[in-house]
């Protein structure tokens, strides 16, 4: 609790410092990039508002990377504007797009001590060095590195050197955070460790965030918007609820929500009217007895809080979440039952049918 | 996690084999090094002895120091052999990070046609080579030679560090421009520090060869002022009489830059392992 009074302190200073500067927005028209034949992004339109967290998330190969590398301009566009701030920045070099990058294998600068890994960019810029000692101080407290500013990467931890990586973007008081999947790196508990300190991080510095991730945890508890990104397009974007609760397509469906909604041929059912027939597993019901679907248990998994069901039924496979313990035989029979007002169904172009 | 214990018999051999290997490659210089301080009669006499008391001489390298020139042509040879090291790492630095680094049309066309000089001699084109340095002015200097070991060190160069050059993370790079490294602070400052062990192989490997030449010094720049160690060590080999104590003081202190340089080199040779190791 003190050390958070601190940090308060810190951050009171930090945006006294910076006063009423705006933080940035970000608007992206119509981007595309391709490399040689391969069309990776095929037309992104997006627009991200002041101190915003945005999370942009997708399966691998998606062009979420890509389109992160776009905005910080390391990659070039093929076509289509990127506006930070309302300024046109497709030709300003990225040291110049008043942006910070964390990258996933955190990219500290081996040779140097964190204390000049988190200068550089500064001393780059040709900051006076009273103002250099000043911002690391404060970074470095924030993210309590303040006993390694000495040491070299290599004498650091995992979960240190991403802090590190965190404090050299802090630094530099950009308009734009960028972090290309931060997380990945990290063991599991350091990830939700890491995770909690972004999110207070976003909190206290109201920054304008952008977050690329394959992990559909992260972006759920992280974001403010998710941009959900299959083959080069934006699929849906929405708030994490919203994305949950009213998914427009097939895809987004799939990919938000665990264990994955299942996704059952309609045709399968005997129903005409769409072609796909989506419920997620936390909204079904079963019972030993009766039920709409009869099916078979496979296997089961107890989480605790949860159990989890994977039943063989005539139309394929379920998963059924159920809260709390439960015990059920493999190989025993039990009826499913979707909850009714729950159940969404897509067309054949993998579009949601409203109503 | 224990390692699996070799048997005795087996590291034994191991050993053996590498001793015995050692001793091979050693031979020829320990045999050079006792023989240049004995006399003359002793060297024919008894080639494998060691210098004792009654054949201890000093009078090769009396001759070879007294000769005067010899400073000189050591330092024709320092000047040849680390200026063309200092080209071909700095040129095949910069050729490799382009072809690692940027794409391009025809990058691999290319890396192909700079590394085509590993697979055929320069030496092959030593009548146009020497029609070109008479053309230019340039016989009997230093440049010609400096000019030829860098083009002859080059290919080789730009082959290695282009693969290690891959190696270096593209976050990396990508951190340094973000941060606003121009291209050659990300080459001299993020990406030659990381890739120091590549840059230690070339230079011994582009070492040894400019020292040893004999063919080009010898075509080149024979004048008196030019003459490396190698050309130089060749005044006591005769048609009919060979100074060979001469000859064997020569030698031996040619082989002490080498090794020096050797020893610089094979350390950061070293280091860059144990760096990589314990990451």
């Amino acid at each position: 609790m003190k050390a958070c009074g601190r940090v308060n302190q810190l951050i009171y200073e930090f945006e006294s410092r910076n006063g009423n500067k705006t933080l940035g927005s970000l608007k992206i028209e119509n981007i595309r990039k391709s490399f040689g034949q391969v069309d990776v992004l095929k037309g992104i339109d997006l627009e991200v508002k002041d101190g915003e967290f945005v999370i942009f998330v997708g399966p691998s190969g998606c062009g979420k990377s890509t389109l992160l590398r776009v905005i910080a301009g390391l990659e070039d566009a093929t076509s289509g504007d990127i506006l930070i701030d309302g300024k046109k920045v497709n030709n300003t070099p990225p040291a110049k797009r008043g942006i910070a990058m964390v990258f996933q294998t955190y990219a500290l600068y081996p040779h140097l001590s964190v204390r000049d890994n988190m200068g550089l960019g500064l001393k780059q810029a040709g900051k006076p060095s009273d103002e250099i000692k000043e911002r690391i101080g404060i970074a470095s407290n924030m993210l309590s590195l303040g006993d390694y500013l000495e040491r070299r990467p290599a004498e650091l931890s995992g979960g240190q050197r991403q802090r590190v990586a965190i404090g050299r973007a802090i630094v530099r008081e950009p308009q734009l955070f960028l972090f290309d999947e931060p997380l990945s790196n990290l063991d599991a508990a350091l990830r939700v460790n890491t995770r909690i300190e972004i999110a207070r991080l976003h909190r206290q510095l109201k920054a304008t965030m952008i977050y690329v991730t394959h992990d559909q945890v992260e972006a759920m508890t992280l974001a403010d918007k998710i941009v959900v990104l299959n083959r080069g397009k934006i699929e849906q974007v929405g708030s994490p609820m919203e994305l949950y609760n009213s998914p427009q397509t097939v895809f987004v469906a799939g990919f938000i929500g665990s264990p994955q909604m299942n996704l059952i041929d309609a045709s399968k059912l005997g129903q005409s009217g769409a072609k796909t027939i989506g419920i997620r597993p936390e909204h079904i019901q079963v019972s030993k007895t009766s039920g709409e679907w009869k099916g078979s248990v496979i296997h089961v998994e107890h989480l605790g809080a949860d159990t989890i069901i994977y039943l063989q039924t005539d139309f394929g496979p379920l998963t059924v979440r159920l809260f709390g313990e439960h015990n059920y035989d493999v190989d025993g029979v039990l009826y499913a039952t979707p909850d009714a007002g729950r159940t969404y169904r897509f067309d054949n172009d993998g579009k949601i049918i409203k109503g | 996690m224990a390692k699996p214990t070799a048997s005795p018999v087996r590291t034994g051999l191991v050993h053996l084999a590498l001793i015995i290997y050692t001793l091979i490659a050693l031979f020829p210089v320990f045999l050079t090094v006792i023989n240049s301080f004995k006399d003359r009669s002793s060297i024919f006499r008894d080639p494998l002895g060691l210098p004792t008391p009654s054949t201890f001489s000093l009078i090769g390298y009396q001759t070879v120091l007294g000769q005067g020139d010899f400073v000189l042509y050591f330092q024709n040879s320092f000047i040849v052999t680390g200026v063309s090291i200092f080209f071909v790492l700095l040129f095949g630095a910069m050729a490799a990070f382009a072809l690692s680094e940027y794409r391009f049309r025809g990058n691999t066309l290319m890396g192909l046609y700079l590394a085509l000089g590993i697979m055929i001699p320069i030496r092959l084109g030593t009548v146009a080579i020497l029609q070109g340095m008479v053309a230019a002015g340039l016989v009997n200097t230093l440049t010609a030679l400096i000019l030829v070991y860098t083009a002859q060190g080059l290919p080789l160069a730009v082959f290695i560090l282009t693969e290690f050059m891959q190696t270096v993370s593209d976050d990396l790079k990508n951190a340094g421009r973000i941060d606003g490294l121009s291209e050659y602070s990300i080459f001299f400052r993020l990406v030659l520090p990381l890739v120091r062990p590549a840059m230690a192989t070339v230079a011994v490997f582009t070492m040894i060869p400019i020292w040893n030449d004999l063919w080009f010094p010898l075509i080149l720049a024979p004048s008196d002022a030019t003459k490396t160690v190698t050309l130089g060590s060749q005044v006591f080999i005769g048609q009919f009489v060979t100074n060979w104590n001469a000859v064997l003081a020569a030698l031996t202190l040619a082989i002490v830059p080498v090794l020096v340089l050797y020893l610089i080199f094979s350390r950061q040779l070293i280091r860059g392992i144990t760096s990589g190791a314990v990451k």
